[in-house]
């Protein structure tokens, strides 16, 4: 299980989840599912619609993942999974991330620190849903693949 | 009236419909076309319906653009080529870690430090986590190492791994003693130091460091030489000593002032292949002159330096320190006061012998005579080192190389062992390893200067004693041994 990503990407990402920073920030994950790995192609940033504080949860609109699925069949791409932020958490996954999650998805969890991507972290659910597997995460050309997403790592 | 409907499935479920994208099922309603669908994939049921056949709440389905909530729900009619969609409905996020956020902001008990021991911070919960869910550990024993002070003398072979255990567990304030400056010889085992660090002083590689592993540990730095001057008040602050030393006077020294300020000093040794540990606390056993009341004379044990030390063993004797210095905070388990414990990695077996306190030890018995430090350096029969021109017996490496270019006869003399003579030797010298000198003294001509030289000049100064004894006059020990010549002569002779 893997699931790779362009540093270009990686970057588009944290940018969102940055601004969406102190509330959770979510999108989803829109490429090729290959016998050697998942490689996404497009990230698609939405809003966070969850009701009440946004800054322990998340949800996103179905009608916004029906279009992103829409988008991504018309370019021959599939729904791979989707990504959160856990503003000054952890990249892990927690008890509410399980109780909803779905199968087969990849969870591409980035934990912001004060206004900062640092550490992201992929899972996907177990078959029995009993816990979240981590997934290899690559971020080619980046020495911080697998560890943060890597984009901007310098300090201030 | 039935219409033909495309069902538009996310990749989670298309396992369950044989890897199909999408299925066309005949059906009035959305309800009956999602019946379809799960009757002709009944592996698809379970996702879509709960227990009680109700749709899933996180099963969304659009009839085309629109959410069936919005319009009849299961109800909702179908016409000739619409499509339905199942979108699962995605959320989460760190949510239900709510609790914990509420407890921060009610402040208990631990937060507010009114036992008197330190609140644990949430960077410090996450760091520890381990830790607090061993319940003998826990929130309680986290906040105790967080208090706690402990003092490790030295900081090479087996101070590297307790500094660095002990600094990842959490124990908040730790004390290193140590004056040596880091050398390439010291990488083979003393994990601590890196490359980058040879040349510079231990403490200053040390702190950089365990300030990395972990910032939220005090580091006090004890640039010195322990000595009878200024153990007490080096050793006072703290909780528990550690003796990670590889010298007889150092080791006397730190158990007398440990015994004298009734602290409980965590020992451990090592030689070669093996290995001792133990902890000495004279208030409730014994000490580590009940052990070995008198120092062994004079050379007979070899440092490391000499006699070599396999690089993992120190890492083995450490942690073990380190085990006996984490139980003693928390006051877990069975500690090793009244026990020696001896390991030996070839044969790889661990030994226990049972130590009794000795009735009559001059430091911790009933009657002691010892109420002070010493001169350890005395006791152990060492004599303070002689000044240079002082010491008629030694000659420098400088002064042998230009007496051995005017051609002065000189018979030079190899005490080190074969397995050290194959890795460098001097030219023309004759190998007579240290324990075969008594029945090889007769190869040795009275009347001819010899010059005795061996690692780094310990060994071949007990032969040049022993020489002495023997009648031998024309004697001279290599000041420094082969190492000085390496590095005052010859480059080119490799260094060990």
């Amino acid at each position: 299980m893997s699931l790779e990503l362009e540093p270009r990407l990686a970057r588009e990402l944290e940018a969102h989840l940055e601004r969406a920073y102190p509330e959770e920030g979510c999108g989803v994950l829109l490429g090729r599912d290959q016998p050697r790995g998942r490689r996404v192609e497009r990230v698609i940033g939405f809003e966070n619609m969850q009701d009440g504080p946004r800054g322990r949860r998340y949800r996103i609109d179905p009608e916004q993942l029906l279009g992103a699925e829409r988008e991504a069949r018309s370019q021959g791409l599939e729904v791979l999974g989707f990504f959160h932020s856990h503003p000054d958490h952890p990249a892990r996954p927690s008890a509410f991330d399980l109780e909803n999650a779905w199968p087969y998805y990849s969870y591409l969890i980035v934990s912001v620190e004060r206004g900062r991507a640092r550490a992201a972290r992929s899972w996907r659910l177990a078959e029995d849903r009993s816990r979240f597997e981590p997934e290899a995460l690559a971020v080619p050309g980046e020495s911080g693949a697998g560890v943060g997403l890597g984009a901007g790592g310098e300090e201030g | 009236m039935s219409a033909s409907v495309r069902i538009l499935l996310p990749m989670p479920l298309r396992p369950y419909a044989g890897g199909a994208a999408s299925v066309t099922v005949e059906a009035a309603t959305v309800g009956e076309a999602l019946a379809r669908l799960a009757a002709e994939h009944e592996a698809i049921a379970p996702h879509l319906y709960d227990d009680s056949g109700r749709l899933r709440r996180f099963v969304n389905v659009y009839r085309n653009e629109e959410d069936i909530r919005h319009l009849q729900r299961e109800a909702t009619p179908l016409a000739e080529a619409d499509t339905l969609s199942i979108v699962p409905s995605i959320a989460g996020g760190r949510g239900a870690e709510r609790r914990a956020a509420q407890a921060l902001r009610e402040a208990p008990a631990w937060q507010t430090g009114a036992d008197g021991l330190p609140p644990l911070g949430q960077d410090e919960l996450l760091r520890y986590s381990r830790h607090l869910i061993l319940p003998e550990v826990g929130l309680q024993g986290q906040r105790k190492l967080k208090a706690a002070s402990v003092l490790l003398v030295g900081a090479g072979g087996l101070g590297s791994p307790l500094a660095l255990y002990l600094a990842a567990a959490g124990v908040g304030r730790l004390g290193l003693v140590d004056f040596d400056v880091v050398d390439e010889t010291n990488l083979q085992r003393q994990v601590l130091h890196g490359t980058a660090s040879v040349g510079r002083p231990k403490l200053e590689s040390a702190r950089a460091r365990l300030a990395d592993l972990n910032p939220l540990v005090r580091v006090d730095a004890h640039e010195t030489r322990l000595d009878c001057g200024n153990a007490f008040e080096i050793l006072r602050p703290y909780d528990v000593i550690v003796d990670g030393t590889d010298n007889f006077p150092t080791r006397y020294l730190v158990n007398d002032a440990c015994a004298l300020l009734g602290k409980p000093n965590v020992y451990g040794s090592i030689y070669r292949f093996e290995g001792q540990a133990s902890v000495f606390d004279a208030r409730r056993g014994p000490c580590y002159r009940c052990l070995y009341p008198e120092p062994p004379p004079p050379g007979l044990v070899p440092s490391c330096a000499e006699g070599g030390v396999l690089g993992v063993l120190p890492g083995v004797i450490g942690v073990l320190q380190g085990i006996e210095t984490l139980k003693l905070l928390l006051g877990i388990g069975e500690s090793l006061i009244g026990r020696l414990l001896l390991f030996d990695a070839l044969t790889m077996s661990f030994r226990q012998l049972e130590l009794r306190k000795d009735p009559d030890c001059p430091l911790c018995g009933a009657h002691a005579t010892v109420r002070e430090l010493i001169d350890y350096e005395a006791f152990c029969g060492l004599e303070p080192p002689a000044g240079d021109g002082e010491d008629q017996w030694q000659i420098g490496a400088g002064e042998l190389a230009a007496r051995r270019a005017r051609g002065d006869d000189l018979v030079l003399v190899d005490v080190r062992e074969p397995h050290e003579w194959e890795i460098a030797h001097l030219p023309g010298a004759t190998l007579i390893p240290l324990a075969r000198l008594p029945e090889r003294v007769s190869e040795l001509d009275t009347r001819r200067e010899v010059v005795l030289y061996c690692h780094t000049g310990q060994r071949s100064a007990r032969a040049l004693e022993f020489l002495r004894q023997a009648g031998y006059r024309k004697l001279r020990n290599l000041r420094g041994g082969i190492d000085a010549w390496s590095r005052e002569v010859d480059p080119s002779l490799p260094r060990y």
